[in-house]
């Protein structure tokens, strides 16, 4: 954490204090390490970019030099864990309202040290405005960029990179927003910025961009022409009048012209037939808000019916909508929307950005980057630093708005491999790795978020208890749990407010405010013991299999895998469990499944599949550490091995949960090869191949995956996906529909979850799939 | 004259209305669902041009206008069959729009002594009263420079006048009606626009009389295409600006609309409809907007406080609208030429009126020609896309906003010149409001 804030204040933090309602510290973060800023000026809010480095604490581990030593001793831990610093890179943006401006660039003047940056790279209508001022306070020298360009640049930049940043708005339904899955190509697209006017870009490539046209008639008419019939200088403040204004006191209506007879006619009375037309009259008073709501009807259906125009001369479906007329403000969003609706009959979707007003600071700043290749990457948004979607409670009106005086933050972390769709999946821009939307299921939601802050204590004890060495455990594990506490607050009320709310979006928010406090994998000690555990117990396992007759082995190795599974320090009744009962073990683990029939059970058919030729290459999506991956798994992929099948174990890349890492897995599969010929014959002939997924989650997202992994997958033709744990095959993957054959194996583990699919706790999930041919 | 036996000789009514659109624009936020379902598609006009076989008393068949019927025959026969086809006088084409009522009335210059001895007293008395007066109550205009002369229709010779008055007088109009006694001459009110709708049961209760209610784009493209086949009293009907933009050297020429379809035609009344004609009976409503007529002069009204249409005009023609709107060059400094956009088109119409000293420093003249101007351009860009989605190059604007209006139909034919690089070509036609009404007339006397 930056420490500025606390210590550094000069006199200009202080008076950025006093106007603002977080400490500047936790708004301008990671400021002493930041280079490349850039800046976005618009008419009342300004957007700040820069790119900064994060230190975090990581745990790494390492294998023991066994030269020299004999055997190993039975207390010694199968590996050594180390915490090491990491440096990764981070790119901040923060919003903030024009007023705030010199005094935030007073605070970053005075927190910026060691940067070699000289330029700023600057944009929107006000770059020119206070072009000296920044170049005085900053002693940057500001170079103007293209706001068309920016913008766009930008709007590809979270297209490709932020989940769920695109959504439609749907007033009055639940829920309003329906956040898209992710193209992998998201080109060609129309985007309507509807600034002061309208600027309607056809982007057909990252490069390739035209302006096909526009219009005069946008938020600046709105906003000029609503201060002269309204008297009301605010935007925002207009857009309140035009909430609660009836359009049909000042609209002519078809009905107006028409009579009752556009009934019997089969038309709608309620259409406007003329906009204003009631007004053409000396001796009626009009109210403030009737005519701000005709005013923003004849806009936004003129801004939906040009749009729609446009996207039939060019052919494009897909229109996204920007600008401060729109920026997050439903009244817009819905009018908007309402008009595509009626003037392309359907046939245009109109769609809204979540982070809409960073698109031009975001293009600005990626124009400076060019030299650290900022496309080559992909980026993940952190929940931890990231604000969110702002409410659009209906209760509150613009003025309250959290946006009037506080400070909107977007974080995004440069993850250190590029993310690819596993070439595997039947349909990539349909697949959606959630199996429960949150934001959809009321009922489930409520469940979840009371699961996991109830489950928020324990988190934090194994946290503190995670680092017994470390003198402010305990204060950081207590900010975390503010932190994320306060983030399942805001998703009780604002479940939209990082995209669609998942099992799996709550695990990651939970990871990434671990992350955020140095608490990199509280697990690591549970993990490193487990495996130490599992490790001894391995050629006993594999003996006693290879003992049983051929089919029989083939069901003891699938409740293997299932057994492995109830180990899973995520899940609160193991929990209670293993805390309880340390001695709980692999054979009580199996005694607690279910009996066959399980409650999805197609073993038969996969049993009947092995009797047939081998797989090619099987494709496995390890879990958990310890006895799941090492008496569970391994023995299953040693089956694999033995039939001729080639394995690619796929393990997380970070730490999350108890599940097993990449970087553990390696020593496993080591130690592992140093007592079985298969498995070390396979790794030495490379028929074994261990890769990491991309992925810190608990859960796993098909469409982000490591580029290295989709590359082997390809290479070796893999032709069966087996996909273990609640996480990975049951809150997400579970109808995902795949190129080949799949399993997709877990053991229920929560109460309410097994219920929902209409079995008891620990019911047996063994769902072996076939694609159709 | 006879054709009393003819009875009644419209059975048609609102029939060729049922399916049809008005020449509306834009949806509020409603049900989208009524909103598309209102909205037809291609549609053909067959049903209201085509000859209504069976339909009248005699049950005779209707004659084309050269259509072919024997060598010999041919000119008395039809004679016969117009005289008995032809409806009781007086002749009237009535279109009630959202703000103004349009008619169109037929006066007869070839009257007998023996047919001037017949006609009652209550049709000469009309007949009298509008074409002796030029102005009709407090509202009620003729516009005498647009009087046909000479025209034949339907056998009979004479003059063709052109009435309007606001829609809100109309309550007068069908009292008027009532008290010179139109019910008794068994006439037959054909009329379009909504308030043939609206308006059809007061005709009915107070007025005595029956409507004839049609469907207003029918109405609209039927007489556009018969007023551009008699011409403007010899001289042509259509037009367009030469130099549009460059007050000097702009001349309004004559256009001859040779080859009419395919053609976009753009309404302009309180509201805009705009419709791809590709043949006589063979077009659709493309699309429409809300921002019309009725919307400058709303909106003046409220900026300015001018009470009539021709004040509006006035005001916007005295008035700067670049204190209103901000420019391209007012972002820029010139012309944007990252994406090709002049320094003088407006980047955000009203723009400058965010600003609390610049909306102190404009003038009502200011405001209302920024409205004009917005309106304008509006229509203009939507017109053009149209016209490209449609691939159709000649637009012909019309309707009651053009009225008057140099300044938006200048501004209309420079900005489709300019933004389609000289591809399209803005046609206007002299009775720019009336074809609706003509369109009715034409229904009456059922010429196709």
């Amino acid at each position: 954490m930056a420490e500025c804030g606390a210590d550094g204040g000069g006199s200009s933090g202080d008076s950025l204090d006093k106007s603002i309602t977080l400490p500047p510290d936790e708004i301008f973060r990671n400021l002493e390490n930041a280079k490349r800023f850039a800046i976005d000026i618009g008419g009342s809010l300004t957007k700040l970019a820069y790119y900064s480095t994060v230190q975090h604490k990581v745990a790494k581990v390492r294998s023991f030099d066994h030269s020299g030593k004999d055997a190993e001793q039975d207390h010694e831990p199968p590996y050594e864990i180390s915490v090491q610093e990491e440096i990764t890179a981070r790119l901040h943006f923060i919003k903030f309202e024009n007023t705030y401006i010199e005094a935030c660039l007073d605070f970053i003047k005075d927190h910026l040290v060691n940067t070699e940056t000289k330029v700023i790279q600057a944009t929107g209508g006000g770059a020119y405005k206070f072009k000296d001022l920044i170049e005085e306070k900053l002693q940057l020298k500001v170079d103007k960029e293209d706001v068309m360009t920016c913008l766009i640049k930008g709007c590809n930049f979270v297209l490709k990179n932020i989940p769920h940043e695109a959504f439609v708005y749907q007033k009055d339904t639940e829920p309003e927003f329906r956040f898209q899955t992710n193209h992998a190509n998201i080109f060609p697209y129309l985007l309507v910025n509807v600034g002061s006017g309208v600027s309607i870009v056809k982007v057909e490539t990252e490069d390739r961009f035209e302006w096909i046209g526009g219009s005069s008639i946008g938020g600046g008419t709105f906003w000029g022409l609503g201060a002269l019939l309204t008297k009301t200088k605010k935007f925002d403040e207009l857009l309140h009048l035009a909430a609660k204004g009836q359009h049909a006191n000042v609209d002519m209506l078809v009905q107006d012209i028409y009579g009752g007879a556009h009934q019997t006619l089969g038309l709608s009375g309620n259409l406007i037939a003329s906009s204003f037309g009631k007004s053409a009259t000396a001796d009626r008073e009009f109210s403030k808000e009737d005519m701000a709501k005709s005013l923003l009807h004849m806009i936004s259906n003129d801004i939906g019916q040009l749009a729609c125009l446009y996207a039939k001369l060019h052919g494009l479906d897909r229109v996204y909508f920007g600008g401060f007329f729109i920026r997050g403000h439903p009244v817009t969003m819905h009018t908007i929307t309402y008009s595509i609706n009626f003037f392309s009959k359907g046939e245009v979707q109109a769609l809204f950005l979540r982070h809409e007003g960073y698109l031009g600071a975001i293009g600005a700043f990626l124009k400076g980057a060019e030299q650290d290749n900022p496309n080559q990457y992909s980026w993940g948004e952190n929940y931890a630093g990231s604000s969110g979607l702002m409410s659009t409670s209906p209760a509150l009106g613009p003025t309250q708005r959290a946006r009037s005086g506080t400070f909107d933050l977007l974080e995004m972390d440069r993850l250190e491999r590029p993310l690819v769709n596993l070439p595997l999946l039947l349909d990539p821009s349909s697949y959606v790795p959630d199996t429960v939307d949150l934001t959809d299921d009321a009922l489930a939601r409520k469940y979840w978020l009371t699961c996991f802050e109830e489950a928020l204590d324990g988190v934090v004890k194994r946290a503190v208890a995670s680092q017994p060495e470390s003198l402010d455990a305990a204060e950081r594990a207590r900010k975390f749990r503010q932190k994320y506490w306060s983030k399942l607050q805001t998703l009780r009320h604002q479940p939209f407010a990082y995209g669609t709310l998942t099992v799996r979006s709550l695990l990651d928010t939970r990871e990434h405010c671990l992350n955020e406090f140095s608490f990199p994998d509280p697990y690591s000690k549970v993990k490193q013991q487990e495996n130490g555990v599992a490790l001894k117990c391995f050629q006993c396992v594999v003996q006693a299999l290879d003992a049983l007759g051929w089919e029989e082995r083939q069901l003891a190795l699938a409740r293997g895998l299932l057994a492995g599974n109830v180990f899973d320090w995520g899940a609160k009744a193991v929990s209670d469990v293993l805390e309880s009962d340390p001695q709980f073990g692999f054979e009580e683990a199996k005694k607690k499944l279910q009996e066959r029939p399980w409650l999805v059970d197609s073993y038969s058919k996969w049993l009947q599949r092995l009797k047939g030729p081998p797989h090619k290459c099987a494709l496995i999506f390890a879990d958990n550490s310890g006895i799941d991956l090492i008496l569970g798994v391994f023995p299953f992929v040693r089956e694999l091995l033995l039939r001729g099948t080639e394995v690619i174990l796929a393990c997380n890349s970070g730490p999350a949960l108890n599940d097993v890492t990449y970087s553990e897995s390696l020593i496993v599969a080591e130690r592992i090869a140093a007592m079985d010929p298969v498995v070390h014959s396979a790794l030495q002939e490379e028929r074994l191949l261990l890769v990491q997924t991309g992925s810190s989650s608990p859960c796993l997202d098909l469409s982000r995956l490591d580029k290295g992994l989709a590359v082997l997958v390809r290479e070796r033709g893999a032709d069966l996906v087996v996909i273990e744990g609640m996480g990975r095959a049951v809150h997400t993957n579970y109808y995902a529909a795949l190129r080949c054959e799949s399993l997709k194996l877990a053991v229920l583990k929560n109460a309410w979850l097994a219920e929902r699919l209409g079995g008891p706790l620990f019911s047996v999930i063994f769902k072996y799939e076939v694609p159709a041919e | 004259m006879g054709t009393g036996r003819l009875g009644a000789p419209m059975e048609r009514h609102g029939r060729t209305s049922a399916t049809s659109a008005p020449s509306v624009g834009e949806p509020e936020s409603g049900g989208a669902e009524e909103g598309r379902r209102r909205e037809p598609l291609r549609r053909r006009a067959s049903s209201a041009s085509a000859p209504l076989v069976g339909a009248s008393a005699e049950g005779a068949r209707w004659d084309r206008p050269g259509s072919y019927s024997g060598p010999a025959s041919v000119s008395r026969q039809r004679v016969e069959n117009l005289r008995k086809k032809r409806p009781l006088f007086p002749w009237f084409g009535l279109d009630i729009g959202g703000t103004l009522v349009k008619l169109v009335y037929f006066e007869p210059k070839d009257i007998t002594a023996e047919e001037e001895e017949e006609e009652v007293e209550s049709l000469r008395s009309i007949r009298k009263y509008l074409t002796s007066n030029v102005a009709y109550g407090s509202t009620g205009i003729r516009d005498v420079h647009l009087e046909l002369k000479d025209l034949t229709l339907c056998g009979r010779k004479g003059n063709l006048h052109f009435i309007r008055f606001p829609t809100h007088d109309m309550p007068a109009f069908i009292q008027m009606g009532r008290d010179k006694n139109f019910s008794s001459l068994h006439t037959v009110f054909c009329a379009t626009g909504g308030g043939a709708y609206k308006f059809e049961q007061d005709f009915l209760t107070i007025g005595d009389l029956q409507l004839c209610k049609l469907d207003e784009l029918d109405c609209l493209i039927k007489g556009i295409l018969y007023i551009d086949s008699v011409g403007f009293n010899g001289r042509s009907q259509c037009y367009y600006f030469e130099n549009p933009a460059d007050s000097e050297k702009c001349q309004k020429l004559p256009f001859e609309l040779k080859n009419p379809y395919p053609l976009l035609l753009v309404n302009i009344g309180s509201g805009v409809s705009i419709l791809a004609v590709y043949s006589k009976d063979n077009y659709k409503r493309v699309t429409g907007t809300s921002l019309g007529g009725g919307t400058f002069f709303g909106l003046c009204c409220l900026l300015t406080g001018c009470t009539t249409f021709e004040e509006a005009l006035e005001m916007a023609s005295r008035g700067d609208s670049t204190k209103v709107d901000k420019l391209v060059r007012d972002i820029y400094g010139g012309d944007y030429e990252r994406f090709g956009l002049p320094g003088w088109a407006v980047a955000s119409s009203f723009g400058n009126m965010m600003s609390k000293e610049k909306r102190e420093a404009v003038s009502k003249e200011d405001l209302a020609r920024a409205t004009l101007i917005t309106i304008t351009n509006n229509i203009g860009s939507i017109a053009r896309m149209c016209a490209l989605n449609e691939n159709i190059n000649q637009v012909v604007f019309v309707g009651n906003f053009l009225r008057i209006n140099t300044i938006a139909m200048r501004l209309l034919a420079y900005a489709l010149d300019y933004w389609s690089k000289g591809q399209l070509k803005a046609l206007f036609s002299e009775h720019e409001g009336y074809f609706g009404a003509v369109g009715a007339l034409l229904e009456l006397l059922k010429i196709p």
